[in-house]
């Protein structure tokens, strides 16, 4: 116990040189630059790896598979070496009473120096019986990991801002976390989000030893304070009047803009067209698809995928989500979308109010 | 007598919970219960049907794609779409990728902590671990420094606490490796971890992303052009092209070599966790499109009985084959609670009706589970992998009876053998050989098609929902890593009038059905040895066997758009 990632590298045989590779790398994919690598240098050889858990409620373990397309240097290794990773129920050894059993010593052995990894949402509805684990409600879970942690990293759209569950009617009352506790949430969001941008948060709260720069959704600035819009590659298409008119038409094989086809890009914040997926591979306009909005918060309920928006605000490159705001798209951001704003702490009496305006509208 | 509750089922995907029944060291009944639930196919309900393949596929991030195959192929059905045949073939491409990835993943990362015990490693000569695997595998890296390299690596973990591996069921008496093949199931496990992310750039080239690629109705959204960098080109196929060959190399010099070398010690793992008699596979992968199942790699139809000598025909569209029961889930039918119901027909309403979390045990209540219970012709079928090749081997398909005689001589165990936890586990791997072989074949297609420049990827004569008829149905079918998987859509005005799931982990993880009879886990389980109750890995390694995906079998829907969500404690 007690080793900094440093000695851990030494020990398992990598040079001092592979070591600046991997920092150089991590602080690259962390969006510090070059001038940042000595500070993730010197934060990598000091700290002892973070006791970290990974609570899944209400998903589909996107996340979780995001999360190991990583395109880190020793991929393998980071779960093994950079985090101690003591509880993900897709991955871990035991089951049961043994699983169990790593959750509550890893809370107990490091009171408020562990960090919470969240996947899903929280149903609360009809006292939470939509997901239960180990016979207690996710909800009740939720709190109890939540009491003691350095820091709480919500991902994917369904914890940061309920997601598919909770679209309309939302039946389960599916939460993102943000609104269940009591401290800043991290919302990295995305159906799922990128690898590289999980890994790259993640990395940011070790070296920098706090929460990154948020926006007004609590999202990390440094990957969604760009609209996929303004960096995409078929933005002089856009520009130029060049469009796919119809699937696999001329503009289609040309690589024309997707706009009419009802991408979503122009009004979704996220770091797609500049970091892409699967290290490097794509992204999904680059292979001929619009960008749905997966990252947005409500996006399952702004509007049909192929029907283009007739306008959006805040046209330039320098716009971010705070100028912009939510108020974006062609339908109206009704039932709980509407209620995502600018709060990371928010309780019980806004999630009663979002429940009762839910059931006035249905 | 004792009942032993395992929950959460940890390396599977969702939130599943087992109570076992144990009497003198035997499993004598046993109660399988999925424990979340999300709605989505209550959130269906008035969309856009060209929409639902993104709501659908993420049912679950795991099997990716499957859902947004199943989904687009319902609308397609339903409208009369044919696809063009080369986006048939980037569509099989796509899911043969699915197969190959997804097996990996569950075989190394999900299962194998079952019969490999990591600590035991430790304990391996790392000379005599890459005698052994070079002389099962010609794979390069298999070498003296190369285990000694990972032997270290686990030595640290070790020191500094196991992370995901503490608390495992290690030193537990039915682990039964030797520490140099533990060993080696332990690198490759690590190297799988780095292989798994190349494979699924072959999805990220096609669709955008890996977890959930892009889908489209009447094609898939890429277009191929030669002449073009900001489209399918010749880099991009070379990119593919590349990823088949090390994916060819992985399955059969790693993966099919570890299987084979970890049942060899587990022989008699072929005598448990054999379950229901009964098999169901829709088919798939079509060569000459959707709907003309004769010319699908793996045939359509069921096994009753384990008899081999006949194939029952199976239709999805006829309402007294498929039917849904409820009697042991919490929901509750308008019909009483003892029906089944076809799914273009199901109705749906949550009543929950366990124990008031937090609770200790589901003993004594006669509803256990948010999973409903599908019924074949009144029968519970095992479906996936060991169910595909089954109903294929019966069909008198050559390629999939060759490579399983092929395997039961190498293991030296009759056919028998195959209906077992090892059987199901075996049959995942020659399913992965088999996605192989037919993933570098549709590939070589694809490649004959765009040298004749017949790259059309999209039917578009039904895109416009004005061409739409008022009313339609239709089915989507497929062949999912974990088993059979369909979608029944309602299509009415343009939007979907009701739209209803039935997936693999229904089929096998759900509770009993009005008759008392059990699903596959719970059958499966009944007879299994535990050794130790408070380490009950071989529950596990039965259920694991299945490959079980729960936030796929859990959903609810309801045609009338009712309001659902009244819970009631009984």
């Amino acid at each position: 116990m007690g080793n900094s990632i440093w000695q851990n590298m030494q020990q398992k045989g990598y040079s001092r040189r592979d070591f600046l590779q991997f920092c150089a790398t991590a602080a690259t994919v962390a969006g510090f630059g070059k001038s940042g690598v000595a500070q993730v240098v010197s934060a990598f050889e000091k700290k002892e790896k973070p006791a970290v858990v990974w609570m899944h409620f209400q998903e589909c373990t996107c996340c979780s598979e995001s999360f190991i397309r990583a395109s880190h240097p020793i991929v393998a290794d980071a779960l093994l070496d950079v985090l101690s990773l003591n509880y993900t129920e897709t991955l871990m050894a035991p089951s049961g009473f043994q699983a169990e059993k790593s959750l509550s010593d890893t809370l107990k052995n490091n009171k408020g120096k562990y960090i919470v990894l969240v996947e899903g949402a929280v149903p609360t509805k009809d006292d939470g019986v939509y997901c239960m684990i180990g016979g207690k409600t996710a909800e009740s879970i939720l709190q109890t990991v939540a009491a003691d942690a350095a820091a709480i990293v919500a991902w994917g759209s369904c914890a940061s801002n309920g997601c598919v569950q909770a679209a309309k009617p939302n039946p389960t009352g599916a939460t993102p976390i943000y609104k269940l506790v009591d401290k800043p949430v991290i919302n990295v969001p995305g159906c799922p989000p990128i690898a590289d941008v999980m890994m790259a948060v993640v990395t940011h709260l070790l070296v920098v030893g706090q929460v990154p720069a948020l926006d007004s959704q609590g999202r990390p600035k440094e990957f969604y304070g760009r609209r996929v819009h303004d960096t995409c590659y078929r933005r002089a298409n856009y520009d130029a009047g060049l469009f796919v008119e119809s699937w696999d038409d001329d503009g289609a094989r040309k690589g024309y803009c997707l706009y009419k086809m009802g991408c979503k890009g122009p009004v979704t914040y996220n770091a797609c067209s500049v970091v892409k997926w699967n290290e490097g591979t794509s992204y999904p306009i680059q292979s001929g698809h619009n960008c749905i909005g997966c990252s947005e918060a409500g996006f399952w309920d702004n509007g049909p995928f192929y029907q283009h928006l007739a306008s959006f605000p805040g046209f330039g490159v320098e716009s971010t989500a705070d100028t912009v705001g939510t108020v974006v798209g062609v339908a109206t951001l009704a039932g709980v979308a509407a209620h995502v704003v600018a709060t990371n702490v928010r309780k019980r009496k806004v999630i009663a109010e979002v429940h009762a305006e839910d059931q006035k509208e249905s | 007598m004792t009942r032993v509750v395992v929950d959460p089922v940890t390396r599977i995907e969702g939130h599943l919970r087992v109570e076992a029944v144990v009497e003198n060291g035997v499993i004598t009944d046993a109660f399988s219960s999925g424990t979340m639930i999300r709605g989505l196919e209550k959130i269906l309900i008035g969309r856009d049907p060209r929409d639902a393949w993104a709501i659908t596929e993420r049912v679950c991030g795991v099997c990716t794609t499957v859902h947004a195959l199943a989904s687009v192929r319902s609308v397609e059905d339903s409208l009369g779409i044919s696809v063009p045949p080369t986006a048939e073939l980037i569509r099989n491409i796509m899911l043969t990728t699915q197969y190959v990835q997804d097996h990996v993943i569950h075989f190394y990362h999900l299962h194998a902590l079952d019969w490999v015990d990591i600590v035991n490693a430790l304990k391996a000569d790392p000379k005599k671990a890459a005698e052994i695997a070079q002389s099962f595998s010609k794979w390069d890296k298999n070498t003296p420094a190369y285990f000694t390299g990972v032997q270290d690596k686990i030595k640290q973990f070790a020191a500094s606490g196991l992370g995901i591996f503490a608390n495992g069921y290690w030193g537990h008496p039915a682990y039964k490796l030797p520490p140099e093949v533990n060993l080696i199931a332990v690198a490759h496990y690590l190297d799988a971890l780095e292989w798994q992310k190349q494979i699924v750039k072959i999805h990220a080239v096609f669709g955008g992303k890996n977890p959930h690629p892009n889908y489209l109705v009447g094609g898939v959204p890429c277009s191929i052009n030669l002449n073009e960098v900001a489209a399918i080109n010749s880099e991009r196929l070379n990119l593919v092209s590349q990823l088949i060959s090390q994916a060819d190399e992985f399955i059969n010099q790693v993966y099919i070599p570890d299987l084979l070398a970890v049942a060899s010690f587990y022989k008699d793992w072929s005598k448990y966790g054999g379950g229901l008699h009964n098999y169901l596979c829709y088919g798939e992968f079509p060569t000459k499109g959707y709907n003309h199942p004769e010319a699908f790699k793996y045939a359509r139809g069921a096994v009753l009985n384990r008899d081999l000598s006949t194939v029952h025909p199976v239709n999805p569209r006829d309402s007294q084959e498929i039917k849904e029961y409820i009697a042991s889930s919490w929901y509750t039918y308008a019909e009483g609670d003892n029906v089944g119901i076809h799914p273009w027909a199901g109705e749906t309403q949550i009543k929950y009706s366990g124990p008031k979390p937090p609770f200790e045990t589901l003993e004594g209540f006669s509803k256990y589970s948010f999973l409903k219970t599908p019924r074949w012709k009144e029968n519970p079928m095992e479906v996936g992998p060991l169910a595909r090749l089954l109903v294929s081997y019966a069909s008198g398909h050559t390629d999939v009876q060759e490579l399983v005689k092929d395997t039961l001589g190498k293991l030296g165990v009759p056919v028998d053998a195959l209906f077992s936890t090892l059987g199901r586990t075996a049959a995942r791997g020659l399913d992965a050989a088999l996605a192989m072989i037919w993933l570098k074949e549709f590939f070589g297609e694809l490649m004959g098609r765009v040298k004749i420049n017949e790259v059309s990827t999209f039917n578009g004569e039904k895109w416009d929902p004005k061409t739409w008829p008022a009313e339609s149905e239709g089915v989507g079918l497929v062949e999912a890593p974990r088993g059979a998987l369909a979608h029944w859509i309602k299509i009415k005005n343009g939007a979907i009038d009701n739209y209803q799931l039935v997936v693999p982990t229904t089929w096998n993880g759900s509770p009993r059905d009005a008759s008392q009879q059990r699903s596959s886990f719970e059958a499966a389980l009944i007879g299994t040895p535990v050794a130790k109750i408070d380490e009950p890995v071989e529950i596990i390694r039965t259920i694991h066997s299945f490959d079980p995906c729960l936030a796929c079998a859990v959903h609810l829907y309801d045609p009338q758009g009712r309001h659902l969500n009244q819970v009631s404690f009984e």
